[in-house]
């Protein structure tokens, strides 16, 4: 498993690499004109086309957020719905993640972006 | 195999260690009691699985071997302390630890897509791993299918499948456990370790794997657990969640008064007994006086609290295992957001009403250093087990036993409830403080996961429940013990000069200690007997209690020592002075395992020296107010 990733998983946006994203216009932050989960409400349902943690404040080093939402399962390809909401404001949020459930914040829930359907 | 023969069984070279590795939550724990049973060792204070277990067992083959439970983790890319421990475990990084011989590897067989990630990653270590699939039972019921064998081909790891709440699969286990050693051994030295940390494109790639190794073993991927999603609908509800949370929590301390209420007036009656009967076998003496009112009254003021500690963790160990802590921790996040700390902290911290160590030490699951600090540092106003001896005490000699509202509230409950509140808002209001001076910055990202409900085991319960009361009585036995004795010792010597009117401990060094501190403590309205008890309540809190019994049963003359303590104390003490007493408890500067334990978390002796000084100072400020206003409006 050490051989390079053959490139299946071309994020709709260029996570944090610096330069023109590929197959893009030459204006360098790539935008992305899709949703995101943190905008979603409870019942929602969408897929994961990408992460950006470039949208989130976050006291974490670059990079780790992106590799932290991998881990818990937000992936490209993932079917999302939004189960939950917390109280007050709607926060924290319950996702269900293909098989398991996850909460997470809205703030971070910008970081990854959705297509709905 | 019984316990005794795995016991006594000598020890001839090094035993095979195996380590039980996983996500949170796919039932490692669990596994780990059906595989050792009662036989385990727990390094220090165990909060769920912060500390490294221990077990032994024999496998069918006849070796001993040792089983160690590793901290749950996501990804040997350890995020934070707890995690650290998992990864350096694994890859031998321990100084004085080989690292494991094999490895089992627990994963959730409904959850395989997020849980055989870490499969993966375990597999580039180079050393034999036996995957056991767990929760089969549940995957089942929820319609999900898996092909063991096709999985086992597909990962090249041998599968073994488990239930282990049921205990189901362990055999299957332990002989998969005995052929990975034999193999092992033929093998010859490991393959090199090929591990190194990923990025996220070796995170991407990991998961395809995984789905490539679903795609050949998942038959049926089965439908999620409708009973977790209902259950969530309602306690995860906006309006409905928090009041319940509440309620859980109010139930849990009424539960600590009405459950305790009996099996601690057996053992009160018990020890009444032991005492009289020493006393009756005993010449009088300094024999008699050391057993009587040192040892029986000092250690046995502790140990009667015992039934309220259990039924605390009780509950504690049925909210962790039944999946709705982490259903508090999101329920609590926004609202505790709001004075800068973390939901998770809310572990750690409903943990520290058991006892503080193990709060503290559970804080490591926080990866955010700023956070973890926080928490860490309001951890003790949680009210820890150990403060109640104190609480019960004062409450039942100065509180009357009815109840208030129509019959349905004990007021005795009322006010221990209103107790812990006053700690529970007096940490938050230190964390509002904290985050916005020392501990500036944003709050580290919320990603928990929420694991479906389960039914807790029975056996898993009553498990965690004998360790607690092991480490309980072991205190009790050891540290109380001595310091009992070393108190009875400063409460008798120097004895009472001839012709003495007051009570011998008034000439004797506690008598001294005491009446040299009172001068410090009258403001807040103490008597120099609460003096001398605050000294060794230092060591554990629940000391004090002790310590009060001692000087009481030693200042007490003749049969004045038959009446209880809470008697003599409603006899003794003024409502003002109890009510300071209470105040100082809720905030009570800290015991000394407490300070060591933030010691080496944060290892810093600057913290623990911040956290003296803030608390001490809360303390004395929050006793001083209690004890001028009450005084004012009780005209004392």
């Amino acid at each position: 498993m050490t051989a390079p990733l053959s490139g299946s998983v071309s994020s709709p946006v260029a996570r944090m690499t610096p330069g023109p994203a590929p197959g893009t216009s030459a204006d360098p932050p790539p935008r992305f004109e899709g949703c995101r989960l943190g905008t979603l409400r409870k019942g929602q349902r969408a897929v994961v086309t990408g992460l950006d943690e470039s949208a989130v404040a976050t006291p974490l080093p670059p990079g780790e957020l992106e590799r932290r939402m991998i881990e818990m399962g937000l992936i490209e390809g993932a079917r999302v719905e939004i189960l939950h909401e917390g109280f007050p404001g709607s926060d924290p949020l319950a996702v269900r993640i293909d098989d398991h459930t996850l909460a997470l914040r809205r703030a971070e829930a910008h970081a990854v972006l959705v297509a709905l359907g | 195999m019984s316990d005794s023969a795995v016991l006594a069984a000598p020890i001839s070279g090094p035993v095979p260690r195996i380590a039980l590795v996983g996500n949170p939550n796919c039932g490692k724990t669990a596994l780990f009691n059906a595989l050792t049973g009662a036989r385990q060792k727990v390094a220090n204070y165990p909060g769920v699985t912060v500390e490294r277990k221990v077990g032994e067992l024999l496998s069918p083959a006849g070796a001993r071997v040792q089983l160690i439970d590793l901290p749950g983790t996501y990804s040997l890319r350890a995020r934070s302390p707890d995690e650290e421990v998992t990864r350096d475990v694994v890859l031998g990084r321990f100084e004085h630890e080989s690292p494991p011989d094999v490895m089992v590897c627990v994963a959730d067989a409904t959850n395989l897509r997020l849980h055989l990630r870490l499969v993966l990653e375990l597999k580039k270590l180079g050393r034999p791993i036996i995957l056991a699939l767990n929760m089969m039972d549940v995957a089942e019921a929820r319609g999900c299918r898996v092909d063991a064998s096709a999985l086992s081909a597909a990962l090249g790891v041998p599968v073994v499948p488990t239930v282990a709440i049921k205990r189901t699969g362990v055999v299957g286990l332990l002989d998969q456990i005995d052929r990975s050693m034999m193999v092992m051994a033929g093998d010859g030295p490991p393959a090199p370790c090929g591990w190194s940390e990923p990025s996220a494109r070796d995170l991407r790639a990991y998961h395809q794997e995984v789905e490539a190794v679903l795609a050949a073993a998942l038959r049926d991927a089965g439908k999620p657990s409708l009973a977790t999603q209902r259950i969530d609908a309602a306690l995860l509800h906006p309006a409905i969640g928090l009041p319940f949370l509440f309620l859980v929590l109010f139930l849990m301390f009424q539960a600590v008064f009405a459950w305790a209420a009996l099996p601690m007036d057996m053992i009160d009656g018990a020890l009444g007994w032991v005492q009289a009967a020493a006393g009756a076998a005993l010449p009088d003496g300094m024999l008699k006086s050391l057993i009587t009112d040192g040892i029986i009254a000092g250690v046995g003021s502790v140990v009667i609290f015992l039934p309220q500690i259990l039924v605390l963790f009780l509950f504690i160990l049925i909210l962790e295992s039944t999946g709705y802590m982490a259903r508090a921790a999101f329920l609590l996040d926004r609202l505790m957001g709001g004075v800068g700390l973390h939901g998770r902290a809310f572990i750690p911290l409903l943990s520290s009403f058991a006892c503080a160590v193990p709060g503290i030490m559970a804080a490591r699951t926080i990866e955010n250093r700023a956070d973890r600090l926080a928490t860490i540092m309001i951890a003790p106003l949680m009210t820890c087990s150990a403060r109640l001896p104190v609480y019960t005490l004062i409450i039942a000699a100065f509180v009357p036993e009815r109840t208030v509202a129509g019959g349905m509230i004990g007021l005795q409950g009322l006010v221990m409830f209103t107790l812990y509140a006053a700690g529970i808002l007096s940490a938050l209001a230190v964390a509002f403080v904290l985050k916005r001076t020392i501990f500036k910055g944003a709050r580290e990202p919320l990603l928990m996961e929420l694991p479906a409900y389960r039914l807790p085991s029975p056996r898993d319960i009553l498990i965690g429940l004998l360790e607690r009361a092991r480490i309980f009585l072991a205190r009790a036995g050891t540290v109380i013990f001595a310091i009992m004795i070393l108190l009875w010792f400063l409460g008798t010597f120097p004895g009472a000069p001839d012709g003495a009117t007051g009570p011998a401990i008034d000439y004797s060094f506690a008598g001294m200690l005491g009446h040299a501190l009172a001068p410090l403590l009258a403001p807040i309205g103490f008597t120099w007997q609460i003096a001398i008890a605050l000294v060794p309540g230092m060591a554990a809190r629940e000391v004090a209690v002790a310590a009060l019994g001692t000087v009481y049963a030693l200042s007490e003359t003749g049969d004045a020592l038959s009446g209880s303590l809470s008697g003599v104390l409603a006899a003794d003490w003024s409502l003002p002075t109890a009510l300071s007493l209470l105040a100082w408890f809720v905030f009570a500067p800290q015991c000394v395992s407490t300070l060591s334990v933030v010691k080496r978390e944060t290892n810093s002796w600057f913290w623990m020296l911040v956290m003296i000084a803030y608390m001490t100072l809360l303390a004395y400020g929050a006793a001083f107010v209690t004890f001028r206003l009450s005084s004012a409006l009780l005209g004392g």
